[in-house]
């Protein structure tokens, strides 16, 4: 699952949804480069450009509602954005993330008491995830075990592959 | 023996197994994959990565030109084409061509290629759509599908359930929309995530099943899973003629476990609408004051249906769209399209100086045929009022029903149909 992440936080609210994640006007693209750009532009039109490489997403309940734009976790990633932890998420977009390989966490006491620009450390191993600035820790809701496998492999397209390798 | 809910029955069914319970995870055979203009291209070279050089059954994979359609511009024609070419290379039999297409959501029922009982899934949220018929039919995204179509399978976590039961009589000029508006105004936008919601009681037992799309479709909004209502004989009757294959009607028991019970008694009901940015900020469409509004679309997954058209063109007619108002309006299939010609609707709407467009997603999206420029805003039948959904971020989306709707048009503000009629 890859070694610990560090980076600053963006924090957000509650139900961001995929028309804000990627507007509709982009989605006939899906260069993740293109789509990151645009990426939250209707919430914050500077957002591309005030975020930097490596910053995570820090959001309340029900992050990535409404469409089942896999533009969404696409634009995230091509912005830079190295992981997205949230009190909860909405579950095409928990789906589309686990596929696509962007780094998910859903915790509530770290999205509480994390502030714009808070340092954090994320363990993808084993789910803790620290606030550096406020020196606290969270574990983070652990993935069933099969969405564990589907991670640990590197997104859907690997585990269909050893899937039908199964089957034959 | 073990109760058991519906969606608990289907999905059981689908994975080989007598018993599933809430937080489970099924691998389970689908009946069915769904894909659009939108979401089809992207799963395509998804698929190719999976190293397999065939779909599971070309004939259970449904190809649908509704998003972009016709094409907006150069970058939605090659999304399209892709699709279009993908369909040929792999004969794919329902693969739906501008023209002889629709919604989605509003196509496949009327095409009678989902049926009770069915598993589907569909790379589009409103999937949910086809719960009306007794089905089990979730919304994924692109990789899911591309898996989907390799498998002939997919991982689901068992949801639990939260039954709502509609007891009373409907009142006048409300119809399915309302029903959800106002049980969205009750559990909000998350009310129902990763669950799903079974509707029934003695409304739905009555309910037309273009009301029953309403519904199952705008689960998607309280985040549910999907929506659901147990077939019976207006499905029954629904399915004459259609339905392209055999069926089975699962019933929940009358012991299943639920995760919560909810209780309305609509018969004082008014016609409602939900205000800008959450479908789950709801009002009486009298109490809302006095907003004016610049453009009203009359279409989509929701109430595109012709039912919804009906209804609209009984307070439209020999009436006048207002004074620097647009009206918008859109069947969601070509059937409805030619229904709407054979039944004098289209007359009345363009008598009133509505502009009829095709069959498309359209302006839902923000994608073409009435996109919002900034800071104006629109009344819309259709199911999200997200920042930026429908055009600029700074325009506004109201969401109602087609009666609310059609008086708006007339009044050029949100109304009350009773102001009108």
């Amino acid at each position: 699952m890859g070694g610990k992440i560090r980076g600053h936080a963006i924090t957000l609210g509650d139900h961001i949804n995929t028309d804000v994640i990627i507007p509709a006007r982009y989605c006939t693209c899906f260069d993740p480069e293109y789509l990151g750009q645009h990426c939250m532009e209707d919430l914050d039109s500077n957002f591309f450009r005030k975020r930097k490489p490596g910053d995570l997403l820090v959001a309340g309940d029900n992050f990535g509602c409404g469409s089942s734009r896999e533009s969404a976790p696409l634009a995230i990633k091509g912005a830079g954005i190295s992981c997205v932890i949230a009190k909860s998420f909405a579950r095409i977009f928990y789906r589309n993330a686990i596929n696509t390989g962007l780094l998910i966490f859903e915790c509530e006491g770290l999205a509480e008491m994390t502030r714009d620009g808070d340092l954090l450390e994320v363990d993808p191993e084993t789910g803790l995830l620290s606030n550096l600035k406020r020196s606290k820790s969270f574990a983070s809701a652990p993935f069933p075990d099969l969405v564990r496998e589907i991670i640990a492999l590197g997104g859907m397209v690997p585990f269909v592959r050893r899937r039908l390798g199964k089957k034959r | 023996m073990f109760n058991m809910t519906i969606t608990e029955k289907i999905l059981a069914a689908h994975s080989g197994v007598r018993r599933v319970k809430p937080g489970d995870l099924v691998f389970a055979k689908l009946d069915l994959a769904m894909s659009t203009d939108i979401t089809t291209p992207m799963a395509i070279p998804i698929f190719e990565k999976m190293g397999v050089n065939h779909l599971f059954d070309p004939n259970r994979i449904v190809l649908v030109n509704d998003h972009l359609v016709p094409a907006k511009d150069i970058a939605s024609a090659e999304l399209s084409r892709a699709m279009r070419q993908f369909a040929k290379k792999h004969k794919i039999k329902y693969y739906f061509e501008v023209g002889r297409s629709g919604i989605c959501h509003q196509l496949l029922p009327e095409e009678g290629l989902v049926v009770p009982g069915d598993l589907v899934v569909g790379a589009d949220s409103h999937t949910c759509t086809y719960g009306a018929l007794g089905a089990v039919a979730v919304g994924i995204g692109s990789t899911d599908l591309a898996a989907s179509w390799a498998l002939g399978e997919n991982w689901f976590r068992v949801p639990k359930t939260i039954k709502v039961i509609y007891k009373g009589r409907l009142p006048k000029w409300i119809g399915g929309k309302d029903l959800i508006l106002h049980t969205l105004g009750d559990i909000g936008v998350e009310g129902a995530r990763y669950q799903t919601l079974e509707f029934s009681g003695e409304v739905i037992s009555k309910l037309p099943m273009s009301d029953r799309f309403t519904l199952c479709n705008m689960a998607a909004e309280a985040g549910a899973k999907n929506g659901i209502i147990e077939p019976d004989e207006i499905t029954l009757q629904y399915l004459k003629g259609r339905a392209k294959k055999r069926y089975r009607f699962f019933q929940s028991d009358p012991d299943a476990p639920y995760s919560n019970l909810l209780e309305y008694d609509i018969s004082h009901l008014e016609p409602l609408v939900a205000l800008p940015p959450l479908p789950s900020d709801v009002r009486k469409a009298r109490e809302v004051g006095r907003i004016t509004i610049d453009q009203v679309f009359l279409g989509s997954c929701t109430n595109g249906r012709i039912e919804d058209f009906r209804i609209a063109a009984q307070i439209l007619k020999k009436r006048k769209v207002a004074k620097g108002m647009r009206l918008i309006v859109i069947p969601a299939s070509q059937t409805v399209f030619k229904k709407m010609v054979s039944e004098g609707l289209a007359a009345h709407f363009i008598a009133a100086g509505a502009l009829i467009g095709p069959p498309t997603c359209g302006p839902c999206i923000g994608g073409h045929m009435g996109v919002m420029a900034s800071g104006e805003k629109v009344l819309s039948t259709s199911n999200r009022n997200f920042v930026g959904r429908m055009g600029d971020p700074t325009s506004k989306i109201y969401l109602s029903g087609p009666a609310v709707a059609a008086a708006s048009a007339i009044l050029g503000r949100v109304a009350d149909p009773r102001e009108v009629i």
